[in-house]
């Protein structure tokens, strides 16, 4: 953001300071007007003058528009507090915006009438002006960064909870794969079903497929890097739930999966696990 | 001089790797396992690398060639206890250490050792104890 | 945007690639890299550090945190100034080698980082730059 000077910002600073109160009548008069904002509510006019008080100590300080300046600081941490309060209240990243901006006209004609002897008051109006702007432009990139965050952070969550790594037996684990696989997510996977071999003592860990539409060249080649640091790490892999579709595409796009043992259904991938593992299954009633 | 000590149990060599080791070390360590394999005439050897949080290329290629060495003098090697995150990094850097046995701790390396090749037990070689 | 300091350290033998890899462990763990990928940077670094001290004839590592776009990462450096690589393409395949290796350094650790870079030319020595992301 570019860095712009404000030499006749101080008139406008003194105008507000001295009618500070009859500015804040009008503005919340027009206010009242833009209908959405109607109900802003009964913090709507101390946050109105805590805005002005913080405009007029940063417009006396400061002889540029440097919204990261040291002189803005209080004026930043209000905007994020009153921001985010007014998106937990429902209010949309614009409401915010608008109703710091229908204090532009109200200080148009407040400055009109009180300085407009003083020749320089349209060009103080217009500085100040510019102010405002960045200021309503700045409440909605801290709304804006909120929501990438949260969403970010659910991004995160679901990942994790859709990636539950099983213990099927004494050292048989199992991850049930569900869903589109994105390079990222086949990463978490590849890490807690990893880790689960660790803390299970499973020899043998089985990757089931079955709930998985369609496998590309990409995702083959993540299960088959699990596969090999699973070996690495001394367990042996299968990947059930190949459906015939699965299995077309795995060989038409011509990716080997070697020596990786597959099974069309889990139960076939537990039963060649029991096997491996030397366990046999009876039935009681035979 | 600095070294990785190698333990003798039965007919098998264990060596434990605790540290980051350089690469001059790694190879000291190779020769070192080459001469015990032949003056204790092991049948196994069990490389310990739980401890390890890194292993890269070198020492990977170090493992491997230790495995074949071992192989020409009939001893089976049999890598145990690597990390997760050591795992997924080796296979990234594209080393899969194709010709290297692997088992998830020591017991059921030995296990492993112990159960041989079918050839192996039928010429009585298997183990001294069960 | 806080200041950011860069830590150097030179690597001339085999023990100062022990050194590059402790300090990029602890740096990658403060910095707040998963296991995973500490890890993958520990191991690029070693593979890069071996690289220089082997074809480059030693040179320098520089450590750095950065932070771009919102991101924290872990920026490193390896410079010097050996004989340089006259065709960089080819010492980018997985498996080509000149002195005798794997031939997986300087493919292998692209593949271990999220940006990797790398400027050389015959005479010129060789500098490799690589981020892990957060």
């Amino acid at each position: 953001m570019s860095v712009q000077s404000l030499p006749l910002a101080g008139v406008a600073a003194t105008i507000i300071k001295e009618h500070g109160d009859e500015l804040l009548d009008e503005w919340m008069a027009s206010l009242a007007e833009v209908a959405d904002l109607a109900q802003a509510g009964p913090k709507a006019r101390p946050d109105a003058a805590e805005f002005l008080r913080l405009l007029v100590a940063g417009l006396a300080e400061s002889a540029q528009i440097d919204l990261q300046g040291t002189e803005w600081r209080a004026m930043r941490e209000f905007l994020v507090e009153l921001s985010n309060r007014q998106a937990e209240w429902g209010f949309s990243p614009v409401d915010t915006a608008e109703f710091l901006m229908a204090l532009k006209r109200p200080l148009a004609s407040l400055m009109q009438r009180v300085g407009g002897s003083d020749g320089r008051w349209l060009e103080s109006w217009q500085q100040v002006n510019q102010v405002i702007d960045r200021w309503a432009l700045y409440t909605m990139e801290v709304v804006q960064a909120n929501r990438e965050a949260t969403i970010r952070r659910q991004q995160q969550e679901m990942l994790e909870l859709s990636t539950p790594v099983i213990q099927l037996w004494d050292g048989i684990t199992a991850v049930p794969l569900i869903g589109t696989l994105d390079s990222e997510r086949t990463q978490t996977v590849m890490e807690s079903l990893l880790t689960s071999i660790v803390e299970n003592h499973a020899e043998i860990a089985i990757i089931d497929i079955t709930g998985v539409p369609t496998v590309d060249t990409l995702v083959a080649q993540h299960l088959l890097k699990t596969v090999a640091a699973a070996r690495l790490m001394g367990a042996e892999c299968i990947i059930s739930g190949v459906r015939p579709t699965i299995a077309q595409t795995i060989v038409h796009l011509g990716i080997d999966i070697g020596s990786v043992a597959t099974k069309a259904s889990l139960a076939d991938a537990l039963k060649l696990a029991f096997r491996r593992r030397g366990c046999k299954v009876e039935s009681c009633n035979q | 001089m600095e070294r990785i000590p190698i333990l003798k149990l039965h007919d098998l060599l264990l060596v434990t790797i605790q540290v980051d080791m350089h690469d001059r070390l790694a190879m000291t360590l190779q020769d070192d396992l080459m001469h015990q394999i032949r003056r204790t005439r092991a049948r196994g050897v069990l490389i310990d690398i739980s401890a390890l949080d890194l292993v890269d290329s070198f020492i990977g290629r170090l493992i491997g060639e230790i495995a074949s060495m071992a192989r020409v003098m009939d001893a089976e090697t049999v890598l145990v206890g690597m990390q997760p995150a050591v795992a997924i990094t080796l296979v990234e850097l594209g080393l899969s250490l194709g010709g290297v046995r692997t088992a998830l701790n020591v017991e059921r390396g030995m296990q492993l050792l112990r159960e041989g090749s079918p050839e192996e037990e039928a010429s009585g070689h298997a183990s001294i104890d069960h | 945007m806080p200041a950011s300091t860069i830590e150097r350290l030179q690597v001339a033998c085999e023990e100062d690639l022990v050194r590059v890899r402790q300090r990029v462990r602890t740096m990658a763990a403060e910095i707040g890299l998963s296991l995973v990928n500490q890890t993958k940077i520990v191991t690029a670094a070693s593979e890069l550090a071996r690289n220089m001290l082997k074809y480059g004839g030693g040179g320098e590592t520089e450590f750095e945190r950065v932070e771009r776009n919102g991101l924290i990462g872990l920026q490193l450096t390896f410079r010097d100034s050996g004989p340089g690589i006259e065709n960089i393409e080819m010492a980018m395949t997985d498996g080509y080698t000149t002195g005798g290796g794997m031939g997986l350094g300087l493919s292998g650790s692209k593949r271990l980082v999220n940006d990797f870079a790398i400027q050389s030319a015959p005479g010129q020595g060789t500098t490799v730059t690589v981020i892990r992301w957060k």
